[in-house]
């Protein structure tokens, strides 16, 4: 069983005024050049590859690190690529205000922890959460807390569909009981 | 595993209308339909590309062995990517999906058929009121006609190749009503990014879009195709045009070979919102870097230089685009230093313009005509741009670096082509 609640150093996907960046598309997280991998562990080192200023993300990320996105994260293709290169690089989770409805669900059936959060854009802008703070998020509760700043927020709790996947590891560990 | 059918509301359930997608939806579940509520829902065609493919492949064998499909019959590859094949490691992946179609018995149609999508229309597998999914996030193109197409990811895909089915979170609708119409130069593009401008990425964010009024109805299937596969970019899930002439059902049946009666959503069917979009005298419309939903009327953007023009991708990539652009370049010549790629979606679309006289016409006016695929939007196959190259394209998407590094105008087949002859971006009008 794997655990709901998220506990991790966060990464502000800003731009230069410090608002979080929207629709950022799965050739900005995963470039369309490598998407002959499937490897995953090979995909790490592409993520967030072809967005300017993040380029060095794989270097400085380390497991358990939660990244923190604006709305629309995850716009365009299907690749599952986008979401593998953070489950490569073992990042623990994504917050975002909205997904993309295909990178969501990508997401949810890898098993990797996505959680919309509405606020999102209102708590770094009053910079409740700034780049380098830790944060626990319970998927299951929805509860959020800054622990370096004691400031509690609220996230979107997973949905039974995900939970259920999420705590058995993936959609083909969900599924396998039933269809073999 | 599969969660026990809610009846609880199902009386309430047919007391309710439902939109087009509900409704859909509800002909695959036993699970009660509604919107947010999140159902298993059956699938008819499942699909897989030389991108995503060999995930999917990979997916399977170390998941589930050599364990039969749940249904070979409706298991398909479509590669359009990259094809033929322009590197090794793409060479590779092809050939690593065509042994496991082999092995499992399912038909592959490959590099030299075009862009799955338009694939699964002509063969008249992809049909109103059917669930198709494939790893491709423009399958939603399948709306044209009236089939809820969706694209997904190389996990989802495998499991619906073993299994059947997927869950999916129902979709509230959004109606959008277009009033007004519009004459040429302006064309089913203009109509779309203009949609697109007014919708942006927020207001159709993960809804199903029913869109209705004169000015869609009129639509050809090509023209309905460009419209439906913007909505991705509009980040919904998919959109409808339910309402149509007879002209479209001849066009669909003949091209499909098989009965077009789609869906229509019940009269008291209950939507997010209704939306009104005035048309009425709207000009060629342009998406400027880096965003599809930038747009700006020609006028504004008259004068940028441009070096490479593109037509085609899924967006417009059909006979009746490639007529629009042959019909401006006809008996002209692309400005010196330009070049004008062009690849039709589909090997029946080459066909087509081959026996209509459409490619001579594009190639005596100087374009390059390629193999049909997706082109551009892919590593490597014809149409990447260099650091600094200016394209104007037909095609759906100018995020930054997605068609190479350098910057992507998204315009009409009309645009782009009378923009060739002229160096820069300009309205038909002005040739």
């Amino acid at each position: 069983m794997t655990e709901s609640v998220f506990f991790g150093r966060i990464w502000i996907l800003q731009d230069i005024k410090g608002r979080l960046i929207a629709d950022i598309d799965t050739d900005q997280i995963y470039h369309n050049a490598f998407l002959h991998i499937t490897d995953i562990s090979q995909m790490g080192q592409y993520a967030l590859g072809n967005l300017e200023d993040w380029k060095d993300f794989p270097q400085k990320v380390r497991p358990g690190d939660i990244l923190v996105a604006g709305r629309n994260f995850g716009a365009g293709s299907s690749r599952q690529q986008a979401v593998d290169c953070f489950v490569s690089l073992k990042v623990g989770l994504i917050l975002a205000p909205s997904f993309g409805a295909i990178y969501f669900r990508n997401a949810v059936n890898s098993g990797f922890p996505v959680l919309r959060c509405p606020q999102l854009d209102e708590l770094v802008a009053k910079k409740i959460l700034e780049t380098g703070d830790e944060v626990r998020v319970n998927g299951q509760s929805g509860e959020g807390l800054n622990t370096s700043k004691e400031f509690p927020f609220q996230v979107e709790p997973m949905s039974p569909v995900q939970y259920d996947i999420h705590k058995a590891g993936s959609l083909f560990h969900y599924g396998k009981k039933a269809v073999g | 595993m599969w969660p026990e059918p809610s009846h609880q509301n199902s009386e309430l359930r047919k007391e309710m209308g439902q939109t087009v997608i509900e409704k859909i939806i509800q002909n695959h579940s036993e699970e009660e339909v509604k919107p947010d509520s999140i159902v298993w829902m059956g699938l008819d065609i499942r699909s897989a590309r030389d991108f995503g493919g060999p995930n999917v492949v990979k997916n399977y064998e170390r998941e589930f062995g050599d364990t039969p499909l749940a249904d070979k019959r409706k298991t398909f590859f479509t590669f359009d990517l990259c094809v033929p094949a322009c590197s090794l490691k793409y060479a590779d992946n092809q050939q690593v999906c065509r042994e496991f179609a082999k092995k499992m018995g399912v038909k592959v149609f490959d590099v030299d058929r075009g862009i799955g999508s338009h694939v699964l229309i002509e063969e008249g597998l992809a049909q109103a009121g059917l669930t198709v999914v494939g790893t491709d996030s423009h399958l939603n193109i399948l709306g044209a006609v009236g089939c809820f197409g969706q694209g997904m990811g190389d996990v989802d895909i495998t499991f619906a190749f073993r299994t059947g089915k997927t869950w999916f979170e129902v979709p509230e609708t959004l109606k959008v009503v277009i009033k007004g119409g519009y004459d040429f130069p302006v064309s089913a593009k203009d109509l779309t990014l203009h949609i697109l401008k007014e919708l942006g990425t927020h207001k159709a964010a993960l809804k199903a879009v029913e869109f209705y009024g004169e000015a869609v109805q009129n639509l050809s299937l090509s023209g309905r195709i460009t419209l439906c596969s913007m909505v991705t970019e509009m980040a919904g899930i998919i959109g409808f045009v339910p309402d149509f002439g007879d002209s479209l059902r001849n066009e669909v049946e003949r091209l499909s070979g098989s009965k077009f009666s789609p869906l229509r959503a019940d009269e008291d069917s209950v939507y997010s919102e209704v939306l009104e979009i005035d048309i009425s005298g709207i000009s060629p419309q342009v998406a400027a870097p880096y965003s599809p939903d930038n747009v700006q009327d020609v006028s504004e953007l008259k004068g940028v230089k441009i070096d490479t023009g593109f037509i085609g991708s899924c967006t417009n990539g059909r006979t009746e685009d490639l007529a629009l652009a042959a019909q401006i370049l006809k008996g002209r010549k692309i400005k010196e230093g330009v070049t004008l790629k062009v690849v039709p979606a589909t090997k029946r679309v080459y066909e087509e313009i081959l026996e209509k006289g459409i490619l001579e016409d594009l190639f005596r006016s100087g374009a390059i005509i390629s193999s049909p695929g997706c082109s551009g939007c892919a590593d490597g196959h014809i149409g990447l741009t260099g650091r600094g190259e200016v394209q104007v394209s037909t095609g759906n998407r100018n995020f930054a670096g997605k068609q190479g590094k350098g910057e992507t105008y998204l315009a009409s087949p009309a645009v782009v082509a009378a923009s060739c002859l002229a160096g820069q971006i300009v309205s038909p009008e002005d040739i």
